[in-house]
């Protein structure tokens, strides 16, 4: 377990294949399932509406951060910034950063998302249950994990 | 893409960054290593091996209290804290949504590009 997720995909197409998906707004609209309402510019706010079925009510909203071409992309986003009734703004949003790197066959696509501790403390857990001791091995993991990153 | 929404959704996102938090400190792993054995433990016995004072390791046991990670339970004249695997398994819980999440918007990237 942490604070980011990781994802690494083999893409068998070229770079500038992989580049345009991701930051051409029609084609990342696509298969991300989002229909936005203009081109990705950075440090600008991108706007849209979720187009995937069940979600067709939720707004998409980005602040683009990065785009360097055929290299990354990236934007913060609130993940669960979906209800139009609450104010997201003040809350600490998640980065998201796409990757790129040519390989032999293809395009490895790299993909962090980062920053779900930095969400304002202003919870208290209330539930409580019996322990289980079966945490020992993920907080020896994590700990291992913390030592390295330092 | 979404990741389901409402009040509920937004306090719970709230509380999962209070354990993330709570867990990004080196002293503080180690107490919830210690207690995720699953045996309740004095503050003495926590502050026992360590170069801290009772003091600091209180202050800490404080942090993960309020994240809700451990909870005090009276015992006599002191005070013993124990381990609530809860938060942590919801927040696995909610990071393993999370991932399967991108898993399903990565294979739809991968189609477009690859056909």
């Amino acid at each position: 377990m942490n604070e980011r997720i990781e994802k690494r995909i083999e893409l068998k197409a070229p770079l500038w294949r992989v580049w345009r998906a991701l930051t051409d707004y029609r084609e990342f609209g696509e298969w991300f399932h989002v229909e936005l309402e203009g081109p990705f510019v950075p440090g600008q706010l991108s706007q849209g509406r979720i187009t995937h079925p069940g979600y067709e009510h939720v707004r998409w909203q980005a602040v683009v951060q990065k785009l360097e071409p055929e290299r990354l992309f990236s934007f913060t986003w609130h993940p669960y910034g979906i209800d139009p009734k609450i104010d997201y703004s003040k809350e600490a949003p998640t980065l998201v950063e796409f990757r790129l790197e040519k390989t032999a066959t293809g395009t490895l696509l790299l993909l962090t998302e980062s920053g779900f501790d930095k969400v304002p403390a202003e919870r208290r857990a209330e539930a409580f249950r019996m322990n289980d001791g079966g945490w020992t091995q993920q907080m020896k993991n994590i700990e291992a994990h913390v030592a390295r990153r330092q | 893409m979404s990741r389901g929404g409402s009040d509920r959704g937004v306090a719970k996102r709230r509380q999962h960054a209070a354990v993330f938090a709570a867990l990004g400190d080196e002293t503080r792993l180690s107490l919830v290593t210690t207690l995720s054995g699953g045996e309740p433990r004095s503050i003495a016995q926590l502050t026992g091996g360590s170069r801290m004072t009772r003091q600091a390791i209180t202050k800490h046991l404080r942090v993960l209290e309020s994240a809700g990670i451990v909870h005090s339970v009276r015992s006599g004249r002191e005070s013993r804290f124990e381990f609530d695997p809860q938060p942590l398994n919801e927040l696995q819980e909610y990071l393993g949504r999370v991932s399967a999440q991108w898993d399903q918007v990565l294979s739809r990237l991968q189609t477009l590009v690859e056909r």
